[in-house]
């Protein structure tokens, strides 16, 4: 297995009395894009502030491509790119002299900036004063910077925010080109779980600060057990008929009663075994819930 | 240093359209030519005074510094540490600035010393422009004596004392403008401390000059009544330590805040 770009060990971070980061231990592993999900409030962005060493996290907490971040703060910076939240920019500068700005702090060549505003579609508005820029405009100015110093990592906290659909198609065509081409490792926030399974390699669903599933895409979808699910006209005598049989129904009002699915055959022999008890079932079929609503389940408040 | 010299230069980029930069060129010009103007149109009454040369200086130079010293240059101090700290506070820009690779005191520092060459450029031109105008005063009123007497020193002296009595209130406000993200405490609190200087310094009292916002117009008064023999007065010593004294504590500030 390649060095983690990034890996936490047991993060705990309290704002004053809140515990907004609990225990988490995220493995990212390079040349990888892993989508980290959770709903909002959950500690994405605190987790993304942490890793960019802008939140102080415990000692041997936080490693960046191996190395403990706060006795490396400079040196893991500098393999960082980042965007935090709503970008950060200067309203009464031009895009183009944001991303000056930016050169002057890293060293970089103007001519770099330039690729860059082309890079996102910013080209034409370069000279705007980026206050004047649309949310969109202002999320591709803030993509831009953190791509300025062509760093080998990534932090996109929900970079897709106010873009249209051609932008967002863009952002992840741009995600894959930058991990595919170059290489690059990508950590990318979402509330969404839709916006980013095309483009994930891996996953990390957090909520209430405590990571509740790390993984690949596949194996997320291991997690999602098909069940069968059946109408009938009489529901109690069916629920007691399957209960009868050894089954485990699950029923919640207004809904078609539920039992996990095991094969093709088990379904026909269910649906004989409730019609040959006078039952008459008007819908029995298999249903595999979609990534979404597994995500729901997952960070859903118990 | 190599860190600090570039967010120097990062700061000068950033602030060069804004108005806090714009005002350290603008103030001493505004005010010059209004003194100018009024030693033009009214030299023949100033003129009855048939001040000596050296008097003539100081009278006219005095007309700036006085504004300067009470009013002018606490205020403009306090703006100065305000709009250094709040470019990142109104972009939120904290958090870039400090996820940059840069040491977080060279950013501080750069920050500092961009507040401190501010001020200095601002005095460093109104004893530029007083001098400049003086002479020109000279060409369009030949009667007036400013050529016979040489004010580099005197306006050096008096403007050199003004930026090291200033740096005390640039440390109180930088750190209340670093902590406070709002434009009304640093602005409300400096104006009180204005109100209280100018009271403490007008009143005479003994310890006036450990107020920060009293010792310009104490580097000024005081000069004045020690005939400008003493450069380093009580004041000046005291808007120094404040200066070194609160410039470490807002490291310390700096070094442990929390981007939230």
């Amino acid at each position: 297995m390649s060095e983690l770009a990034i890996e936490t060990r047991g993060l705990t971070y309290h704002f004053g009395n809140q515990k907004v980061v609990d225990n988490l231990s995220l493995q990212i592993a390079q040349g990888s894009i892993y989508g980290f999900l959770g709903p909002n409030g959950a500690g994405k962005t605190t987790t993304i502030k942490i890793l960019l060493n802008l939140l102080k996290s415990p000692a041997d907490s936080v490693f960046i491509f191996g190395k403990e971040i706060n006795a490396n703060r400079i040196a893991s910076l500098r393999r960082m790119g980042a965007l935090v939240e709503q970008p950060a920019i200067y309203a009464h500068l031009s895009g183009k002299e944001n991303l000056y700005n930016r050169c002057i702090l890293l060293g970089t060549p103007r001519s770099r900036a330039k690729e860059m505003l082309a890079l996102v579609g910013l080209t034409e508005a370069a000279d705007k004063k980026a206050g004047k820029y649309s949310l969109g405009m202002k999320q591709r100015l803030g993509i831009a910077l953190a791509l300025l110093a062509d760093p080998e990592l990534l932090l996109l906290d929900e970079p897709t925010n106010g873009l249209d659909p051609n932008g967002i198609i863009e952002i992840r065509n741009l995600m894959i080109e930058l991990t595919s081409k170059h290489n690059k490792t990508i950590l990318v926030s979402s509330h969404l779980l839709s916006e980013i399974e095309r483009v994930a390699t891996h996953v990390g669903i957090i909520n209430k600060g405590q990571l509740l599933f790390q993984g690949t895409i596949d194996e997320l979808q291991t997690m999602n057990k098909p069940v069968v699910e059946i109408e009938t006209d009489i529901v109690e005598q069916t629920l007691s008929i399957l209960q009868g049989a050894g089954y485990h129904p699950e029923h919640l009002a207004g809904e078609p009663i539920r039992i996990p699915y095991s094969s093709k055959a088990e379904t026909g022999r269910i649906n004989t075994m409730l019609v040959q008890s006078g039952i008459t079932v008007s819908s029995i079929h298999l249903v595999r819930k979609d990534l979404e609503h597994l995500f729901l389940d997952i960070t859903k408040p118990n | 240093m190599y860190a600090l010299l570039i967010s120097l230069q990062s700061e000068f980029y950033k602030s060069r359209k804004t108005l806090a930069f714009w005002a350290s060129i603008l103030l001493p010009l505004v005010i010059c030519a209004m003194v100018a103007f009024g030693f033009y149109t009214k030299s023949e009454a100033i003129l009855k005074f048939h001040y000596s040369p050296q008097l003539l200086w100081i009278t006219y130079s005095g007309s700036a510094l006085g504004v300067m010293g009470i009013l002018i240059l606490p205020f403009y101090t306090i703006f100065m540490a305000f709009s250094v700290n709040n470019i990142e506070h109104k972009n939120d820009t904290w958090k870039t600035l400090f996820a940059q690779p840069l040491g977080k005191l060279s950013i501080y520092t750069a920050k500092y010393l961009y507040a401190v060459f501010l001020i200095f450029i601002c005095l460093f031109l109104f004893a530029g422009f007083t001098y400049a105008s003086g002479h020109l005063l000279q060409i369009l009123v030949p009667e007036y004596k400013f050529s016979d007497y040489s004010a580099v020193d005197l306006l050096s002296k008096f403007y050199a004392k003004l930026f090291l009595s200033s740096l005390g209130i640039l440390s109180v406000q930088f750190i209340i403008s670093l902590i406070w993200g709002d434009f009304l405490k640093p602005m409300g609190i400096g104006f009180v401390g204005v109100i209280i200087g100018i009271i403490a310094a007008s009143k005479g009292w003994e310890y006036a000059y450990m107020i920060p916002y009293s010792q310009p117009a104490l580097a000024l008064t005081m000069k004045k009544s020690a005939g400008g023999s003493d450069f380093f007065t009580q004041d000046i010593y005291a808007s120094l330590i404040y200066a070194v004294v609160l410039f470490v504590i807002g490291y310390f500030i700096v070094a442990r805040k929390s981007i939230k």
